[in-house]
């Protein structure tokens, strides 16, 4: 089905050419460019320190990365211009490396109040509770799990496992467009990552784009992506197939970063 | 941090003047000035004598300055003591309230009239230093529960009022407090006979709106064996660059098996962002269980007010009686807070609860200070104290001051606290998901507040939601 043939049908959703961003001044990305088709899955692999994490928050829009060059087109519209909330409005959704935790407030109330803040944006009714409880089991069905998870604080005292099955739930339910996931395999063990794996399987469609940030192979077992890239010392230094995510489990990173220093 | 200093506030919402004519007394403290407040109101002698032992007593005090709030020296005789608009209503008839004065009260959400009053809730309007209208008054009195203005009550209910006020703060009790026996100009007065559990809720709204005022209000609360009352107060103030005295007494009295539910939404003007202006709010209130299986229970939010210095306290005498003090504080611009409660142990197996969120952003300085203190009668007695900080930005403070004192081996004492900070990181994470700055904002801090917010009655802790969020709106970017 979804190979690489597809990069060639779907129209670009997002491109990005030649970002380049620092943080406190140190330049982490330094030429970054890419361009995903809706529908298509892509990986970006790379070592720790690549620039892999970063990558995931400029696009997301975090206040605390400076871009110091390049651009980023979202359906047609400049990305880096708008604000983090327009970003999401208009259907880009991070799932987070580390979930913070907001005491106090349900995962449902909060779920529901972000929900209708993209309903808002559509020009869509807002969902009041009951509404919003069918849509939840609706969509927390489809994916294979339950609602147990909801009447609990955001994320506190969730297992690292549970936040990032909330991250995927969150994703279930807000249908972007354009699917972030900044590491959503780190600290899973092989069931819970099983699970999540197969939540997003079941979350992929044709006018859904994900884009995987991962440092092991492992994940991409399960989720098998239509292209992967390799990021490293902030630059994409590979594009392949699937089977590129394969050669760097059985080769490690250091062949392509002593690339890096040739070319 | 710089994007979430960004923004800093909305203006208050509630800073507007009313044109209205008023008489004011000259500025000053001295005897004849007390004479005139009695008189004006109209009391008895024993009411003057009171007031004067006060003054008597307060002009040989001084002005504490152990709270951690700082402020230039109080000219006390540059205030007036006593300001009410010109033309008042004969009592009872609140169709005769001056139409500027009915115009005041709905602006602030209090409609006062017949057709409009809210369903629910009985309300006493205070304007500066006189009750102006106090709706549902003959529905209360079938139930044999008073509720009027206390010069009233002086008045009219002369043998209750002698035999409660003051007994559970005292005259001398402090600085302030002494000032507002000498000086108390009105507030309310609550009744509640035994066995009846009031069937509304009771509310005093205080408004100042004269310059170079003082508001010094005083309430008294008395609920009988096995009564139930919920009472809540709120407050406000014009915008103005000079500073407004404002310096209540409460005083609540719980008999056998009563219940006294006390909530207070203090939104006196802050002052603006450079800290000019602002009400100096300094109060005492406290209640006391005197009857055996009675209860207590403050909830207060603080959003206003320059200086706020209030520890709503219980005395905890008959046994088996429970206090309660549920807080949030809130303190931005410049604002400074030294607030808390006072817990004393006195009946056997008494119990009491304290849970206190400050949250400071701008400049804002917050303190928690509260005392537990278990008497050596106090056989079993338990407290639970919580005591939450959260800080928006890196230019405010918190700080805490919890004493404790236990005097009988038999007590059970929990203390938990902590303090953290609004981050970039968790703004952002809401934003991510399609919340304004200003949504996530309110979001965080309502679920920090949330403990509090439910103790509110249901007809008030939307209008709490809301004022937090007026009050820190900006404040994060």
């Amino acid at each position: 089905m979804a190979g690489r043939g597809t990069r060639d049908g779907g129209r670009v959703l997002l491109e990005v050419k030649g970002l380049r961003v620092a943080v406190l001044g140190n330049e982490i990305l330094k030429g970054v460019d890419l361009a995903i088709r809706d529908g298509e899955v892509h990986a970006i692999m790379g070592p720790n320190g690549s620039g892999k994490s970063t990558l995931a928050q400029v696009l997301a829009g975090h206040p605390a990365y400076t871009v110091v060059a390049g651009t980023v087109k979202y359906d047609g519209k400049d990305l880096l211009g708008m604000k983090p909330e327009e970003r999401a409005r208009a259907g880009v959704f991070l799932a987070f490396q580390y979930p913070v935790e907001i005491r106090g407030i349900t995962n449902s109330y909060f779920l529901r109040s972000a929900l209708n803040a993209l309903r808002r944006e559509r020009g869509e009714p807002e969902l009041d509770p009951i509404d919003f409880l069918q849509v939840l089991e609706e969509k927390v069905k489809a994916i294979g799990w339950d609602d147990s998870m909801m009447n609990r604080p955001v994320n506190e005292g969730f297992s690292g496992g549970e936040k990032k099955r909330n991250e995927i739930l969150q994703l279930a339910v807000l249908e972007p467009r354009m699917a972030i996931l900044d590491e959503t395999d780190s600290g899973l063990d092989i069931d819970a990552l099983k699970t999540v794996a197969h939540a997003v399987n079941q979350l992929r469609r044709p006018d859904r784009a994900f884009l995987i940030v991962t440092h092991y192979q492992r994940l991409l077992n399960h989720i098998r992506p239509d292209v992967v890239h390799v990021l490293a010392d902030g630059r994409i230094v590979k594009t392949g197939g699937p089977e590129l995510a394969l050669e760097l489990e059985a080769k490690g990173y250091d062949w392509l970063r002593d690339g890096v220093m040739v070319s | 941090m710089t994007s979430i200093e960004a923004h800093v506030q909305q203006p208050y919402k509630y800073g507007f003047v009313t044109d209205i004519e008023s008489e004011v007394v000259p500025a000053g403290l001295n005897e004849d000035v007390i004479r005139l407040i009695s008189a004006k109101k109209g009391e008895p002698e024993w009411m003057l004598e009171w007031r004067l032992k006060a003054y008597g007593n307060w002009l040989k005090m001084s002005e504490p300055h152990w709270p951690n709030v700082k402020y230039g020296p109080i000219d006390y005789q540059a205030i007036s003591y006593y300001a009410a608009p010109k033309k008042l209503p004969k009592l009872d008839s609140l169709d005769q309230v001056d139409p500027k004065l009915v115009a005041t009260f709905a602006k602030l959400g209090i409609p006062i009239e017949e057709q409009k009053r809210l369903t629910g809730v009985a309300v006493d309007a205070v304007f500066d230093s006189v009750s102006v209208a106090t709706t549902f008054q003959a529905e209360l009195a079938k139930y044999g529960v008073i509720f009027m203005p206390i010069s009233q009550a002086i008045r009219e209910h002369a043998d209750l009022v002698q035999k409660y006020l003051g007994t559970v703060v005292p005259y001398n009790d402090n600085f302030f407090a002494a000032l507002n026996s000498a000086v108390f100009t009105d507030g309310s007065f609550v009744y509640v006979p035994k066995g009846v559990r009031c069937p509304l809720e009771l509310s005093t709204y205080f408004r100042i709106n004269a310059s170079s005022t003082g508001q010094f209000e005083r309430t008294l609360i008395i609920a009988e064996e096995g009564s139930y009352v919920s009472y809540l107060e709120g407050c406000s103030a014009p915008t103005r660059d000079e500073n407004q005295l404002h310096a209540a007494v409460v005083e609540l009295v719980a008999l056998d098996n009563a219940q006294i539910k006390y909530s207070t939404i203090q939104n006196w003007y802050p002052g603006d962002e450079e800290g000019r202006g602002g009400i100096y709010n300094f109060v005492t209130k406290r209640g006391k269980c005197a009857g055996r299986n009675s209860k207590i229970s403050w909830t207060q939010v603080e959003t206003g007010s320059a200086i706020t210095w209030k520890y709503p306290g219980c005395i905890l005498q008959g046994d088996n009686s429970i206090g309660e003090f549920y807080s949030v504080a809130v303190t931005s611009h410049r604002q400074q807070a030294d607030t808390g409660t006072k817990m004393i142990h006195l009946g056997k197996n008494t119990r009491s609860t304290i849970v206190s969120k400050g949250i400071s952003a701008g400049h804002g300085q917050n303190t928690y200070r509260g005392l537990v203190k278990i008497m050596k009668g106090a056989e079993g007695a338990r407290n639970y104290s919580q005591c939450d900080s959260m800080l928006i930005g890196d230019k405010c403070g918190a700080h805490t001051f919890p004493y404790i004192d236990v005097r009988n081996s038999t007590a059970i004492m929990e203390h938990e606290a902590s303090t953290s900070k609004i981050g970039e990181d968790q703004i952002f994470y809401l934003r991510q998901r399609g919340l304004s700055s200003e949504d996530a904002v309110s979001m965080i801090v309502n679920g920090f507040c949330k403990e509090v917010f439910k103790e509110l009655p249901m007809e008030f802790a939307v209008e709490a939601t809301r004022l937090l969020g007026i009050s820190l709106e900006g404040s994060v970017g």
